[in-house]
């Protein structure tokens, strides 16, 4: 279909970008740079949704089909030595993903109406973050994913250390520094993958169709350390207890919309990273570390779960929660483990999909909070209540988010844990047993928080509170439906999924 | 025949009122807000059209098998949604859409002037949808998602009233503590997927229901014994432990009291016909599996039988109306697990049926009271049957059926039960079947107590003054606080001296339900002879044919009973002893200063305060030692050994960095390269040495 479109996925990536270039040079005005960042996000968001729809699903699961599709390529850095090419394209495991940065991009946008400080530098760095997480997703050669992976840092460092609240500097600070401490993990990985004997290549897909590629050539170092190289960084990325504390104070501290991207996208990258490298790379391995895959996974759940029952900031308690939701990412990538006969694929697909509809849930619970704080001053949660009757509005998106994310049928998370769940369950029943009571604290903690913020008699000193405006439903809007959508009708992202991993379950069947 | 479009027509008219007015008459019409109620009445009359449609195909024994629909596959998952429709099904149908349109048109009486109005229906609409949702499920998977959506519905109805602080809060308890009961069913459902690949060989779905049955049909009688042996008796106690969530077993039953912080209407349909229903539709949905168990049978039956007592006993020291019928509606649930627990499926069903009608009507009973006395509380009623004499007479025929007075609905049900787990099941030790019989009938002397107490109290003896009596004793002005909010506080002119019988938009629906209190016991299960063409036994006939037809091996049941006079007669020489000690204490005289219960003293305290349960699980299990103690340390863990942990790294780099790290940067490059060179050499000889 569109599949022989050149350009198309590098106009999608780079168009933020450029964006931002433009508001740089050419905007002028507070009100026109909003204006601008709108219509770019929009033209963005209809791009990403062309490769989405773009990506041609019988050709992807045709006998030697096309299994990445809307490939720009062309040598960057050439001759022998490092070969490494600019190379995007999409799978049935990317293309979802591409688009959840083109929607939650939007929403970004729209919620950075009333920045009123450094306007013409804020949306130039929230863009630029836009183009490096798309990029992460849809670079098929390392070289190029460890570019666009550090890319994304400076401008998430500048939007929390600049327009953030609180102890910005310090959040700033240790978002970076964590992140950049995976990414020494990652570049060694990376460069010893190159080294290898025998591979001599960034192309990931290379890497990851031939599976016997890396296992068959000869050792640099050993596959295990290899695996785990990836590992942490993307653990780090996900986050994975013990992992995981830059993420509440990052969270907390930055302003909503980059709270909208790292939650909804950037933590994708690490679940993302997981299932594009060290399972499609490394599948011997993933199988052979699957026990500690569920073991982190289970921990996330329970621990995260129960930290965020004690959270008194809303943004906190999202972020502990997303903690949480992350493990099941890390328990379905585990559910590879053991096999009874033919492996299936309903833990990876649910891990993929649980990357998806955490962005979009964790994505509105953000931009709802964000509108609290905006309008009440505060989120500090015994300070809030009653606020159902103020902003009914926001109550209902914010109802709706937390209900998705306390897994209720008919909204995405159900659809994402459940698979998670039955593919964890046919090799770790005991361990998914265990993580299945997260259930009953993500219930807690969400409805408690429900409870206390907009629920009980509506408090005089918020009397003058409004809902939101036309322009603040707009984020609430499209992230509901992507909700109900995906709830109501997963196909619409499973069936890709299933095309994107199919290949790797083979790798692992065929491995024994 | 009915079509299969009809069918889902039952579920989708309700489900798509639920999204016109959620997503038109609520945020732009809300001034007609009018319509969303009538248009709600309307899909739901039409549904019960088609529901008894429905019943009458079934009944006809036209085939109703579908086929489903694959509505998600993914990694060898197959989860596909479809129609079952079997005699359960078309019974619960009818249950469902009747129930929910009597009180939809009560409600529209009752919540006349709420500012919510609208929210209301769209919430009825939802819960109706969903659970006709549960009951025409195909697929476990299917029924669990409209199962958790019943359990929202009722989180939304039960906080209806968010501002209420205890409405809030009874919300959320609800939701909570079914989810507790659904972890249970949860891992029954990933048990089965885990078992998928037998399934498979056979050519089964390992989600789809009747599969299942098959599934579980033992090897020694020639069935495929796919589930067998523990693993069968964990899959169904996980499958109870989520019935018993929903209603209302013991331990899981802490919520339903406080769940009458809803609107009235609500509790009617929702807390006591339909969706704590659920639980016992749920157990008998998969009763075939169950009944190979004889562990999980015994542990339903007791379960069973000990909340229908216990529950009843705290139903007996209840001031607030509304209470003493939602521990009545825990145990009258108990009875019915207990039915299903001792093999008596027909029999627990068609007590479901009864109990949906009666206990609806008292309810609505309760809320019409509640309409002109502002409050629930029965010591601030009293001498209304002069005002409101349909109530009253109305009251006294759902309570009389309650109590299982011949001839009214409940003796019929009620009384097969209490046979049938005399008569014993071969399957289950023999004590088990005592004991049972012993609670059950322990139960039904208190169930004539409480009844009896509750009617004396309200409506019997001297007027004591409503909510304004109430408020005054409590210290606050007499004009409540948020009247008008809720629409059924009484307007300040009102009070004392104008008592009134409600309106007709608020009676007639009791009136149909009264009817059906009186005749649905005898109507539906004719005891001696085939009466006006309903043949003898019909309910239950019904019931067991239909679940039989679905096996391949015969189901281990008893088939129907026979009517006993000496069971009859000492079940309501047992209930009359009950009516009798209630008249002694209430009904002679009207209400003293003090309840003549508390000269019970620390009996009274002990049930007043419901065996301290809800302090033992809110006050030490969760507050305490869970989110005090445990959470408490686990967080402590994380501020300052995880987290601190990086900020201490940070702190050593910092402050001894420079102590050791800057007197590394000499800035002499001999140095430099002589560690570069040390460093060669030891990966070298690491390499020769590997």
């Amino acid at each position: 279909m569109l599949s022989g479109f050149p350009g198309l996925l590098t106009a999608t990536v780079f168009l933020p970008a450029a964006g931002a270039l433009a508001i740089l040079l050419l905007v002028r005005g507070d009100r026109n740079i909003r204006v601008f960042a709108v219509l770019v996000a929009v033209a963005d968001l209809a791009l990403s949704l062309l490769v989405f729809i773009g990506f041609d699903r019988a050709a992807a699961v045709a006998v030697g089909g096309e299994r990445f599709q809307l490939i720009d390529q062309f040598p960057w850095i050439p001759g022998d030595t490092l070969k490494a090419t600019y190379f995007l394209g999409v799978d049935g495991l990317s293309a979802p993903l591409v688009a959840l940065t083109g929607l939650l991009g939007l929403c970004a946008v729209f919620v950075s109406w009333h920045i009123n400080v450094r306007v013409r530098e804020y949306f130039v760095w929230l863009l630029l973050l836009q183009s490096a997480v798309m990029g992460v997703f849809a670079s098929l050669d390392l070289l190029l994913f460890f570019l666009f992976w550090e890319l994304e840092l400076v401008p998430m460092y500048m939007l929390i250390a600049i327009w953030g609240t609180g102890r910005k500097e310090y959040s700033a600070m240790k978002f970076l520094i964590f992140t950049i401490l995976g990414s020494a993990f990652m570049l060694v990985g990376i460069v010893a993958v190159f080294l290898t004997p025998g591979v001599g290549t960034f192309d990931m897909t290379l890497l990851s169709t031939s599976g016997t590629m890396l296992a068959g050539a000869g050792v640099l170092l050993p596959m295990g350390v290899l695996f785990w190289l990836f590992l942490i960084a993307f653990a780090i990325k996900l986050p994975t207890w013990p992992l995981h504390t830059w993420l509440p104070d990052a969270h907390t501290d930055a302003p909503t919309a980059a709270s909208v991207m790292l939650a909804g996208v950037l933590l994708k990258m690490g679940g993302y990273g997981i299932l594009r490298i060290n399972v499609g790379m490394f599948p011997d391995q993933t199988k052979e570390f699957a026990w500690a895959l569920v073991a982190l996974g289970v921990v996330s759940v329970l621990y995260g779960a129960v930290v965020t029952l004690r959270q008194t900031d809303l943004k906190r308690l999202i972020a502990y929660s997303s903690v949480s939701h992350m493990g099941l990412v890390m328990l379905g990538v585990g559910s590879v483990g053991i096999s009874q006969g033919e492996l299936t694929s309903a833990g990876l697909n649910g891990a993929a999909l649980q990357l998806f509809t955490h962005g979009t849930i964790t994505g509105l619970l953000f931009v709802a909070v964000g509108l609290v704080y905006e309008k009440a001053h505060t989120r500090f949660i015994p300070d809030l209540g009653g606020l159902a009757g103020r902003m009914p509005v926001v109550a209902v998106a914010f109802l709706i988010a937390g209900l998705a994310s306390l897994g209720l049928p008919g909204l995405s998370g159900f659809v994402a844990e459940l698979l998670v769940f039955l593919g964890a369950f046919q090799a770790y029943p005991i361990a998914t047993g265990l993580a299945v009571l997260g259930i009953i604290l993500a219930a807690g903690y969400i409805l408690w928080m429900i409870e206390r913020s907009f629920f009980g008699a509506p408090r005089d000193r918020f009397v003058d509170i409004t809902d939101a405006s036309l322009v603040e439903a707009i984020p609430l809007a499209v992230l509901v439906i992507s909700i109900v959508g995906v709830g109501v009708y997963p196909s619409v992202l499973t069936d890709v999924f299933e095309i994107g991993l199919d290949p790797m379950v083979a790798m692992f069947n065929e491995g024994g | 025949m009915v079509g299969e479009l009809a069918v889902w027509g039952i579920f989708l008219l309700p489900l798509a009122s639920f999204v016109i007015i959620a997503v038109v008459i609520r945020p732009f019409l809300n001034r007609f807000s009018l319509l969303s109620g009538l248009l709600l009445i309307g899909a739901l009359a039409v549904a019960l059209w088609l529901s008894i449609d429905t019943l009458a195909s079934v009944v006809r024994g036209h085939e109703m098998d579908f086929g489903s629909r694959t509505w998600l596959q993914a990694g060898g998952a197959t989860i596909e949604i479809g129609l079952l429709v079997d005699p359960l099904t078309a019974i619960m149908l009818v249950v469902v859409t009747s129930v929910s349109l009597l009180v939809q048109i009560y409600s529209l009486g009752y919540m006349n002037g709420d500012p919510g109005f609208s929210r209301y229906y769209a919430y009825m609409a939802l819960f109706t949808a969903s659970m006709l949702g549960v009951v025409l499920a195909s697929n476990v998977i299917q029924l669990y998602a409209f199962w958790e959506l019943v359990g929202v519905s009722s989180y939304l109805l039960i906080g209806f009233w968010h501002e209420r602080p205890a409405a809030a809060a009874a919300a959320k308890k609800a939701f909570i503590v079914t989810r507790i009961g659904d972890v249970g069913f949860l891992i029954a459902i990933l048990y089965l997927f885990f078992q998928a690949d037998k399934f498979a060989a056979q050519g089964l779905n390992a989600f789809h229901i009747p599969d299942i049955w098959q599934a579980a049909q033992p090897v020694a009688l020639g069935g495929l014994g796919i589930l067998a042996g523990t693993g069968l008796t964990w899959f169904s106690l996980g499958i109870f432990a989520g019935a018993a969530g929903k209603s209302g077993q013991f331990p899981l039953h802490t919520w339903l009291p406080d769940a009458m912080e809803g609107p009235t209407p609500v509790s009617a349909l929702i807390h006591a016909a339909t969706m704590v229903a659920a639980g016992v539709f749920l157990v008998a949905r998969f009763y075939p599996v169950f009944q190979v168990s004889a562990q999980a049978m015994t542990v339903v039956a007791l379960i069973g039988a000990f909340t229908a007592l216990m529950a009843a006993t705290m139903g007996l020291v209840m001031n607030d109306i509304k209470r003493v019928m939602a521990y009545s509606t825990i145990s009258q649930l108990g009875y019915m697990m207990a039915a299903l627990g001792m093999g008596l499926y027909g029999a627990a069903i068609f007590h479901l049926f009864t109990h949906a009608a009666f206990k609806a009507l008292l309810f609505l009973g309760a809320g019409s009271v509640n309409h002109t006395t502002g409050t629930f509380n029965m010591r601030y009623m009293g001498g209304l049957r002069r005002q409101m004499p349909y109530t009253y007479w109305l009251v006294v025929i759902g309570g009389l059926s309650l109590v299982g007075i011949v001839p009214l609905a409940g003796f019929w049900s009620k009384d097969e039960i209490l046979l049938g787990a005399w008569n014993g099941n071969v399957l289950l030790e023999p004590w088990v079947g005592r004991a049972v019989v012993a609670g059950l009938l322990a139960g039904v002397a208190l169930t004539g107590f409480y009844t009896l107490r509750m009617i004396f109290m309200t409506f019997h003896g001297e007027y004591r003054g409503g909510i304004g009596q109430e408020m005054e004793d409590a210290g606050q002005p007499a004009v409540p606080a948020h009247a008008g909010q809720t629409g059924n506080a009484p307007r300040p002119d009102s009070g004392d001296t104008h008592l009134h019988e409600s309106p007709w938009v608020m009676v007639a629906p009791m009136l149909a339900l009264g009817i059906g209190a009186v005749l649905a016991g005898f109507l539906a299960n004719p005891q001696w002879f085939d009466l006006a063409g309903i043949p003898k036994h019909w309910i239950t006939e019904f019931l067991i044919h239909g679940m039989e037809s679905n096996l391949l091996v015969g189901v281990l049941h008893f088939g129907t009973l026979d009517f006993n006079p000496w069971m009859a007669l000492a079940s309501t020489a047992i209930a009359l002893a009950g009516v009798g000690v209630a008249y002694l204490l209430y009904g002679i005289r009207s209400l003293p200063g003090r309840d003549p219960l508390e000269r019970a003293g620390p009996v009274h305290r002990l049930l007043t305060q419901k065996y301290y349960l809800d302090a033992l699980y809110e006050g030490v299990a969760v507050r305490r030692i869970f989110y005090r103690a445990f959470a408490g340390s686990v967080d402590w863990l994380e501020r300052n050994l995880v987290d601190g942990a990086v900020d201490l790294l940070g702190w050593v780099f910092r402050n001894f960095g420079p102590l050791v790290l800057s007197r590394l940067q000499t800035g002499q490059v001999q140095t430099y390269g002589a560690v570069v060179a040390l460093g060669g050499l030891a990966i070298f000889l690491g390499f020769l040495l590997r």
